[in-house]
């Protein structure tokens, strides 16, 4: 048994991680939006809402979550197969802490800019959506790339509920050759790979995003 | 019957009040856990720093590389690492160490962070005034450096040993009784999985919530100023 050996099975995990981690990266980006504009612009009630569903999320470890959805929800009726699982605890996890990112990118937003907007009476939702979460996006992206790298690492723990990510390849295999040093020294390498092209991914978007229509020529 | 305590399968709540304890003795195990993966963290993650400080570029960039690694990597994954591999070369550890090893290790990179962003904050001048007064290296960490970064870096630390609270129920996946793992064993032995992972899920951002409010007035009581070491 050489290096190579490993590699297809080893490669077949990696594509399902990576698969898990861009679908869950995404819906859980798309939830953190609603839940932090919710937190910062919500009323009274809505957003107390947000702080509980983010300290709650925030709270729960995501094995627990992983195991609530997999092994209580049914009890309670509710079956969800082992990869919508796994992607709804990721989203349930990650939008909880995108969601404080997404508040503290809106609140850095300097105060003259929502003054400016209301003095050219622009309505709240259009002064959201063109001129504090264009500017606040940008400076949102560092945090995000932390968080989706997070994301990526916290998805070894679908391993647990029988989905058949690297992780859980990485296992089958060590199970298999008892070559526990060479698939674990693979897998890290596997991980690693993925996590600096998904960071070199995330600068790349904020490279983008820093030359687009909310940052003027004049302004750089 | 677990550690002595028979459940009580008549109601739901009789149920949950009667595997209680269970969960209890499972928390202190939690809590050791992290206890002993911080410690841990707390110490690599200041070799680290001052290895990343070193004059040498050979040690300053693979100490770079080797934290970024660690931090790039899962936590489970490096979990079976420890688990599988340290015993292929004679090194056999209980599975609690190996799992407050695990943690100490992922964590050890966040920590260089904050120790490395705490000295950081130490104004420049203050690094030249002390060699200007002819100060050993030792002496300008001892009664400089560290009482000034003290105060920044407690807060941040605080909070990263809260979400590896949160991160201990990994180990249950290499047999630490832990508070995820007990609840569990209810759950196979009962059939019943609802009460006792939901206890685990509702005693979790109790404690979070709880050490939150520690740390927010551990940082009002921190003089911004600097720790005195003497």
């Amino acid at each position: 048994m050489t290096w190579l050996h490993f590699l297809p099975a080893l490669l077949k995990g990696a594509e399902v991680t990576a698969i898990i981690a861009v679908v869950s990266t995404a819906l859980g980006g798309l939830v953190a939006f609603v839940i932090g504009v919710a937190r910062v612009e919500g009323g009274l009630i809505v957003s107390k809402i947000a702080l509980v569903y983010i300290e709650f999320m925030r709270g729960v470890p995501l094995l627990v979550k992983f195991f609530w959805l997999y092994y209580a929800l049914p009890l309670i009726g509710l079956s969800l197969d082992p990869i919508t699982t796994g992607i709804v605890g990721l989203v349930l996890n990650i939008s909880a802490y995108g969601a404080e990112v997404v508040r503290g990118g809106l609140q850095s937003v300097p105060d003259q800019q929502y003054e400016a907007a209301r003095a050219l009476n622009f309505s709240r939702a259009y002064t959201l959506l063109h001129i504090s979460l264009p500017q606040a996006i940008v400076e949102m992206m560092p945090a995000f790339g932390n968080l989706a790298v997070q994301n990526l690492k916290d998805t070894a723990l679908v391993s647990l509920i029988s989905i058949a990510d690297l992780t859980f390849q990485a296992q089958q295999l060590r199970n298999i050759t008892l070559d526990s040093t060479r698939v674990f020294t693979l897998t890290l390498v596997g991980y690693f790979i993925m996590a600096l092209a998904l960071s070199l991914l995330v600068r790349l978007i904020e490279h983008k995003l820093r030359r687009g229509p909310a940052f003027p020529k004049a302004a750089q | 019957m677990i550690y002595g305590f028979a459940y009580d399968t008549s109601s739901t709540w009789a149920y949950a009040l009667s595997i209680l304890p269970i969960l209890g003795i499972g928390l202190i195990v939690t809590i050791e856990a992290a206890i002993a993966g911080f410690s841990i963290a707390l110490v690599l993650g200041l070799i680290w720093c001052l290895l990343r400080r070193s004059r040498l570029t050979i040690v300053s960039w693979s100490t770079a590389a080797i934290v970024e690694f660690i931090r790039d990597t899962p936590l489970l994954v490096q979990l079976f690492f420890l688990y599988y591999v340290l015993p292929d070369y004679g090194v056999t550890l209980p599975a609690f160490l190996t799992g407050a090893l695990a943690l100490g290790l992922q964590y050890s990179a966040y920590t260089s962070e904050v120790y490395r962003g705490g000295f950081d904050a130490v104004p420049r001048g203050q690094w030249e005034a002390a060699t200007a007064l002819n100060l050993s290296r030792y002496k300008i960490y001892r009664d400089i450096v560290v009482p000034q970064a003290a105060p920044r870096i407690m807060p941040s630390m605080g909070n990263y040993a809260v979400s590896m609270l949160k991160e201990t129920p990994v180990l249950s996946v290499v047999t630490v009784l832990d508070m995820l793992n007990l609840a569990n064993m209810i759950g196979d032995r009962t059939f019943e999985y609802l009460v006792p992972l939901s206890l685990v899920g509702l005693i979790f951002p109790v404690m979070t919530t709880l050490c939150s409010f520690g740390i927010h007035a551990l940082e009002r009581v921190l003089p911004k100023a600097g720790l005195a070491l003497r």
